[in-house]
């Protein structure tokens, strides 16, 4: 139960810390990391406030050991904007008002990042999809939906114009 | 809620994570997802002394065919495996039913080996191994043995793997050419875990139903296969009114768990109208292949 040295890349930059094993990875980079804005709802992987990306995969820090993440990449919903220059997935989600309270936001944030790195070109059920392990308690899921194919078209368009 | 203490070891080989399996004396738990033991352990409901990771072994996160079996690693995550066309081809049950299971984040890390070990009552996967007569490929201090699914499941989240053992390999038999599936499943909201769910497998010739087999989870302590289903339809005409009859039948003998969420008699009417339908899918599929 004695602290372990881990080694990872947090959000681009490498980083180390020692870390007991029984602390979770939500609380990790809450506290340890000082990164508050992964949210930690229900706290055993029902509600996907707290997901994060895992080597390039969305996963839920509540369910992951910081332990584990020894010689891994770890990208947060930091690694997005910033408030005066907001990610196209971000600024999409401001537009369409897909939030409300904002408690749920930073995981929607991070699997509708995970989804359209993979498909530029959603349909909406494949965003239902990609979302349907996350939930919004003021039930926001029309606009949350709408957000993220608005922002899959800012990212088309972002691409078209670096091309 | 917060994990209780525990020692934690990052197994390097599968030798070294079973004798230190072996060395915890029945203290110790495999972390291989995560995704049902973590919460277990959130919740408190599981305290294990000791973890010992085994993400970090090389090697067993394979999806491959080896003769006529399609053997999937321990290592395996459920998205890399719902995704993989070898599975589509050599187990379409199998792939018809994780459109069933969880969601993405959770199929990202979960793997299939964690989820049999795990045996919840209401797990999509332990029905498909039960339906497709696969075999757990089991590895202990004294070396392997093979475990056939029927003897796996043996209860309420519980297996026939012993505390030493680490369950390697899962090898599912490749579905013969002309073999139709079908997979029917009623749960709250989609990736939720089943009320009921079932599973079938169906070969046809001549118009008659010449081999079945059929298995259904949610229903009671463990997956279980329909032997009395698949008996009363061997040589009959597969359409509509046989599988009506033959599934109420089955579903009226079968004991029920019966909970505040989901009253045994719903279940009961599930296994039946599913079944049905599984069936029905599975006796198309059969048919279309014929061709």
């Amino acid at each position: 139960m004695k602290p372990i040295e881990i080694a990872f890349t947090l959000n681009g930059k490498p980083r180390s810390a020692e870390v007991r094993p029984r602390v979770l990875l939500s609380d990790f980079l809450r506290h340890q990391m000082g990164l508050p804005g992964t949210h930690v709802g229900c706290e055993h992987g029902v509600c996907g406030s707290c997901t994060i990306l895992l080597d390039g995969r969305s996963a839920r820090s509540c369910l992951t050991f910081a332990v584990q993440i020894d010689g891994s990449e770890v990208e947060t919903v930091e690694s997005l904007g910033t408030a005066s220059a907001l990610h196209p997935i971000q600024k999409a989600f401001q537009e369409e008002h897909g939030l409300q309270c904002g408690f749920c936001t930073p995981g929607m944030l991070m699997v509708a990042r995970e989804l359209l790195e993979h498909h530029d070109t959603p349909s909406e059920e494949e965003v239902r999809e990609a979302i349907a392990g996350n939930l919004c308690r003021c039930t926001g899921y029309q606009n949350i939906v709408a957000a993220i194919l608005s922002a899959a078209a800012k990212l088309r368009a972002e691409k078209e114009t670096t091309v | 809620m917060k994990p209780a203490p525990f020692d934690y070891t990052r197994a390097a080989s599968v030798e070294a994570a079973i004798a230190l399996l072996a060395s915890a004396g029945g203290e110790a738990r495999v972390l291989a997802g995560g995704q049902s033991l973590v919460p277990m352990m959130n919740l408190r409901i599981a305290q294990p002394r000791h973890l010992v990771d085994v993400n970090r072994i090389p090697g067993h996160d394979y999806v491959r065919r080896e003769g006529d079996e399609l053997v999937i690693g321990f290592l395996a995550r459920h998205e890399h495996i719902r995704s993989s066309p070898l599975v589509l081809e050599a187990c379409p049950l199998m792939a018809a039913a994780y459109d069933f299971v969880a969601h993405g984040p959770v199929r990202n890390r979960g793997t299939l080996c964690g989820n049999l070990c795990h045996a919840d009552p209401a797990s999509e996967m332990p029905a498909v191994m039960l339906a497709t007569h696969a075999e757990m490929e089991v590895q202990g201090p004294a070396g392997s043995r093979r475990v056939p699914a029927g003897e796996f499941f043996v209860g309420l989240f519980e297996t026939a793997l012993r505390s030493d053992e680490l369950l390697v390999s899962v090898r599912i038999p490749v579905a013969p050419k002309r073999q139709g599936w079908g997979f029917h499943e009623v749960s709250t909201r989609k990736g939720d875990f089943a009320f009921v769910c079932v599973a079938a497998l169906l070969q046809v010739e001549s118009d008659r139903v010449v081999a079945a087999s059929i298995s259904a989870a949610g229903i009671g302590a463990r997956a279980v296969r329909l032997l009395g289903l698949e008996q009363s339809l061997a040589g009959q005409p597969p359409n509509e009114a046989t599988f009506r009859q033959a599934a109420e039948d089955a579903s009226a003998t079968v004991p029920f768990h019966d909970d505040a969420l989901v009253p045994g008699e719903y279940r009961r009417e599930l296994l039946s109208v599913l079944a049905r339908r599984a069936l029905l899918d599975a006796a198309a599929r059969a048919l279309s292949s014929d061709l």
